[in-house]
């Protein structure tokens, strides 16, 4: 029986409501006359602690609130893929359709359009038992995404009987009866999952493929893999939200939840309107083909930005289930933690550091274990995945928060963003001496079976140099650069460049934005040649002034934006080049 | 406790800080705004942060000093608090609440806003794009400033934040487009002298009557100031979505009101955050800034240049911290420049404009703008290690090439980021210095500019 309750009193986002034993935890209610949408997180006797997920501005104490006996859930079904939603699946532009520019309240409306017809082609037929997760068909969702309609995981299955023939349904017809125990059971194109519960699967893999993300800093330095956790903190201004856009954009994932949490609403309104725009580099068609963001801008209800996280990841695990990957990206966690933070100090809970509840860091590792490489349940066969990569805002720019303190212990790729290199335009900012990958030794068997055996080493050649290079720069800043030996010196103009050629890409250049991971290794490979080149040259008694001299330099410096990924032998040009114009210094001081 | 046409007066059971408890409450809603009338019949206003079991917290713009238990009663007014909005708003001015301060009737009102205002949806926001030449050289150049942006200035006591908030104002409204233009500017807690400059300034370039002005003084009271930038803004966005006016909204001084949002917490005995501030200082912050943008299908803009003052020029400390982070962009003004005299003096290393790649470049400015603004900034960075560099070893031990920055850093300083305080540079003019500051180095070491750009702009010395 539904809860009917009353509200006894109203401040901010909290409401306590009595009469409300019936009530579950985490039960969705109706709050007020004007029908605004909550959710009980607390029950103490017969009152009821809601957070509510719109403004509660002119809520009375007196006004109903009535129990709908789910929890918060997501429709699941053919439809999400291109839509915008707010925190608790809304579609925002179904919300415009009925308060125009802005966002107006209890306002209700289907996460997808019920009534489209989409193509469905059974892959089962009458007799078939099924189970749960088990495929029944496929429609075509977008041009690239071919949607799997499943049994759902909480579903009985049994034998199906009364199939529908191929052909175009929409999403409230029944595809299909199945029968258990004398129990039959309709099956649609949806269902609906409650979003704090995470979906089943068969097994988990190790996390062994990378993610590639066009990005050299990411792939080649500190990648991430597919399944895998990443964080990526950063001050304002460090571009934080230009990195996640880059990885959203040129990930080899098939589908890209992308939620907004807490930050910027043209942030947004850029990925609505540029995404339509972009073409996905491995098959040629438009980004938003692949893409569902869920927008919960800082001006939004604080409590639908908690819900907003939680709505984004069962929204990837549930094309993670039908064998995709996935990567989501949620900008910012540290928004999420505030909205944690803020309904805590309204529940006059005791709080932890800086304000924040004791259970800040069960809810981080709860929401990063939702990421992984799995086997999906059900029959056919399907491996899918789920990436997760979280931004932190810290404040202050202080890495020993407690958000980011928190997520260091749950994620395993960590980016640092640093202002220093912010201020100087290096972009990504991402910091080479504090950023690390625990995913380096797993992954790099994908890179010698599919682009050259040496990666590894030529990656830790570089970083090598970029290692040595700090604690040189100590030096200089104490002595200037004159203090130092040439092969010292030398070490100094190799980091330099491949932190211009190689670490530092500009996303808002056409060619420079995506970089293929044959282009990375290439890039990779010629400055590790020109530095062992550069050790030899001085050998030789060549000097460091001649190696600088060189016109190669200028070149190695401009080809991440000069030669597209489809020049490659342009670069193989390149190495030939610099060898000629290293024997030819070397020549010199051989004659003389 | 009488109770008149479904309104209501109760009793006040306590008062602390600029908070009332109000008993016997029995129709009250959470936001709604109440009239308190004192024994001697003065009416202040208030809202109402938190109602239950016959209790409402109410919080007393005016400031509860010589409100006393007996005799002071609450009116709960039934609605929200809104502000009277109509074209007659403009060449006026209000004081920090929305009412009339210069001795005029109340604008007739064309309709009533909640000054709260509602929350822009992302899906029908236009993504801003239209370049606003202020004719200041570096910010056009370097921070550009689109329609629809918010980019605060971040200064510290003393520095010439205003000036440079009243050039901009100035010189924005005037230059380009037919279009209709206004400028609201909300003056927070700042000195009465600042706020007489600003509307002097406004009045010289001919502007005040496109104007309107919001006065919370320092000497006005302090929790008007919650009120103050939310009255200014419902104006801003209805001369802009209901006018289809492009509305500049000036907001100084941020740190004021943020002050005022930490006493109201403090009184309420919440959980602070760092340095006391509540921890909804990000939320509530953005409840403002995120009130600027475009809409689909509607003539107008509201930009907003807010202005903070950093404690202790402290760019770590909350206000500035969380405001960068809900912004688009930052101007930072810096000590050291604005020591040695450098007017507007902005430290380009720590400013930002987030848009600037969409205002900027090929139908707005001029194609090579981009790459050529971030060699500049890429050149100065390199000209601040060589100063640094200098200062350590002498400017004997330097390479030639390290002389070469040292030359980049003081023509930029000198002759870019330097104007007067009237001048107002064409965007032509802008980019004509920084290819200027480019020429100074050689060809090799513009490693972020297309050869094309180069051959066709590079001024050979």
């Amino acid at each position: 029986m539904a809860a009917k309750g009353r509200i006894v009193w109203v401040s901010g986002p909290a409401v306590r409501a009595d009469g409300m034993s019936d009530a579950k935890m985490y039960e969705t209610v109706v709050v007020g006359n004007s029908k605004l949408v909550g959710e009980v997180i607390r029950l103490t006797g017969d009152v009821a602690f809601i957070q509510v997920y719109e403004s509660t501005s002119g809520l009375k104490p007196g006004e109903p609130v009535v129990g709908t006996g789910n929890p918060l859930s997501v429709l699941l079904g053919p439809g999400i893929i291109g839509q915008i939603y707010d925190g608790i699946q809304r579609p925002l532009k179904e919300l415009s359709k009925v308060s125009g520019s802005f966002i107006g309240r209890g306002i209700t409306t289907t996460p997808v359009d019920m009534e489209k017809k989409y193509h469905f082609v059974p892959s089962i037929s009458n007799g078939d038992d099924v189970g749960p997760g088990n495929v029944l068909g496929t429609v075509q969702e977008t041009d690239l995404i071919v949607h799997s309609i499943m049994v759902p995981p909480d579903h009985p299955g049994g034998k199906i009987s009364n199939i529908v023939s191929e052909g175009d349904y929409n999403l409230e017809t029944v595809l299909a009866t199945a029968e258990k125990d004398g129990q039959k059971t309709p099956l649609k194109m949806y269902h609906r999952w409650p979003v704090r519960k995470p979906r089943p699967y068969q097994n988990r893999y190790d996390p062994t493929v990378p993610l590639l993300t066009g990005q050299r800093v990411i792939d080649t330095f500190f990648p991430i893999a597919k399944g895998g956790t990443g964080s990526i903190p950063g001050a304002f201004g460090t571009g934080k939200t230009v990195t996640l856009h880059q990885i959203a954009k040129w990930a080899d994932s098939q589908v890209v939840v992308y939620i907004g949490c807490g930050e910027r609403g043209n942030e947004m309104t850029e990925v609505l309107v540029e995404f339509p725009h972009l073409k996905d580099p491995r098959s040629g068609k438009p980004l938003m083909d692949r893409t569902v963001l869920v927008a919960n801008t800082s001006n939004m209800p604080v409590a639908a930005r908690e819900a907003s996280i939680y709505t984004g990841v069962t929204i990837a695990e549930y094309y993670r289930d039908m064998g995709y990957d996935v990567v989501l990206v949620a900008d910012s966690t540290s928004r999420w933690a505030e909205s944690l933070r803020e309904m805590s100090g309204r529940l006059e809970e005791m709080p932890a550091e800086e304000g924040y509840p004791s259970y800040l860091a069960s809810r981080l590792a709860e929401f990063y274990e939702r990421a992984g490489r799995v086997r999906a349940v059900g029959s056919p066969d399907r491996d899918g995945s789920v990436t997760l990569v979280g931004a932190v805002s810290p404040s202050g720019g202080d890495f020993t928060e407690p958000v980011t303190t928190h997520t260091m212990r749950f994620i395993k790729t960590f980016w640092a963003l640093d202002a220093k290199l912010a201020y100087s335009r290096h972009y990504p900012s991402i910091n080479w001496m504090n950023s690390y990958s625990g995913y380096l030794g797993d992954i790099a068997k994908w890179w010698t079976e599919n682009i050259n055996s040496d990666w590894l080493s030529l990656r830790s050649e570089a970083y090598g140099v970029l290692q040595r290079e700090d604690t040189l720069k100590e030096i200089v800043r104490l002595l200037g650069p004159e203090a130092l030996p040439d092969e010292e010196k030398l070490i100094l103009e190799v980091a330099r460049m491949v932190k211009i050629g190689l670490l530092q890409q500009n996303s808002f250049d056409d060619v420079d934005t995506y970089c293929s991971p044959q282009k990375q290794y290439k890039l990779l490979k010629l400055l590790v040649e020109f530095y062992r080149r550069g050790q030899h040259a001085l050998k030789e008694g060549a000097s460091l002034s001649d190696i600088r001299a060189l016109p190669i330099v200028t070149l190695l410096l401009k080809a991440r934006m000069d030669i597209k990924d489809s020049e490659i032998p342009k670069l193989d040009q390149l190495d030939i080049d610099m060898k000629e114009q290293f024997k030819s210094i070397i020549g010199v001081k051989v004659s003389n | 406790m009488t109770a008149e046409g479904g309104v209501q007066y109760s009793k006040i059971a306590e008062i602390k800080g600029p908070l009332v408890v109000v008993d016997d409450v029995e129709n009250a809603a959470f936001d709604e705004l109440v009239e308190i009338e004192t024994k001697e019949g003065e009416r202040r206003l208030g809202k109402v942060l938190e109602v239950g079991n016959g209790k409402a917290i109410v919080q007393v713009f005016e400031g509860t000093t010589g409100l006393s238990i007996s005799g002071t009663s609450a009116k709960f007014v039934g609605k929200l608090m809104e502000m009277p909005v109509s074209k007659e708003v403009l060449g006026r001015v209000f004081d920090g609440l929305g009412r009339p301060k210069d001795g005029l009737p109340d604008p007739i009102a064309d309709k009533f806003i909640d000054i709260n205002g509602e929350p822009m949806n992302p899906e029908q926001r236009e993504y801003p794009k239209d370049f606003i030449q202020t004719g200041v050289s570096v910010i056009d150049g370097m921070i550009t400033l689109v329609r629809g942006q918010k980019l605060p200035i971040f200064s510290g006591s003393g520095m010439s934040h205003n000036i440079l908030a009243a050039q901009i104002a100035r010189q924005a409204s005037v230059v380009g487009t037919k279009d209709d233009f206004a400028v609201v500017f909300a003056a927070i807690g700042v000195q009465y002298s600042e706020a007489e400059y600003f509307r002097r300034s406004l009045e010289e370039s001919g502007a005040l009557k496109r104007s309107v002005l919001f006065l919370n003084t320092a000497d006005d009271p302090a929790i008007e100031r919650i009120i103050t930038p939310r009255v200014a803004l419902t104006v801003a966005e209805y001369l802009a979505f209901d006018l289809g006016m492009h509305v500049l909204v000036i907001l100084t001084d941020m740190t004021n009101y943020a002050e005022a949002l930490r006493e109201i917490s403090a009184a309420r005995e919440e959980v602070p955050g760092r340095k006391g501030y509540p921890g909804y200082l990000y939320t509530d912050l953005s409840t403002i800034y995120e009130r600027a943008g475009k809409l689909n299908g509607r003539k107008g803009s509201v930009t907003q240049v807010p202005i903070l003052s950093m404690p202790s020029d402290d760019i770590t400390h909350p206000i500035p911290d969380l405001t960068g982070y809900i912004t688009e962009g930052q101007v930072v003004l810096g000590r050291d420049l604005f020591r040695q005299g450098v007017y507007p003096p902005i430290n380009i290393l720590m400013s930002l404009s987030r848009l600037m790649k969409d205002g900027i470049g090929e139908g707005s400015t001029r194609v090579d703008h981009g790459e050529v603004s971030n060699q500049v900034y890429d050149a100065y960075s390199r000209a601040q290690e060589v100063r640094a560099l200098a200062g350590i070893v002498g400017k004997a031990g330097l390479t030639e090439i390290d002389l070469k920055y040292m030359d980049v850093g003081d023509i930029f300083e000198k002759e870019f980021l330097s104007q007067a305080t009237d001048e107002n540079r064409t965007i032509e003019e802008t980019l004509t210095l920084l290819w200027k500051i480019v020429s100074k180095l050689p060809k090799n070491e513009i490693t972020k500019i297309k050869d094309k750009y180069i051959d066709q702009y590079y001024q050979e010395n």
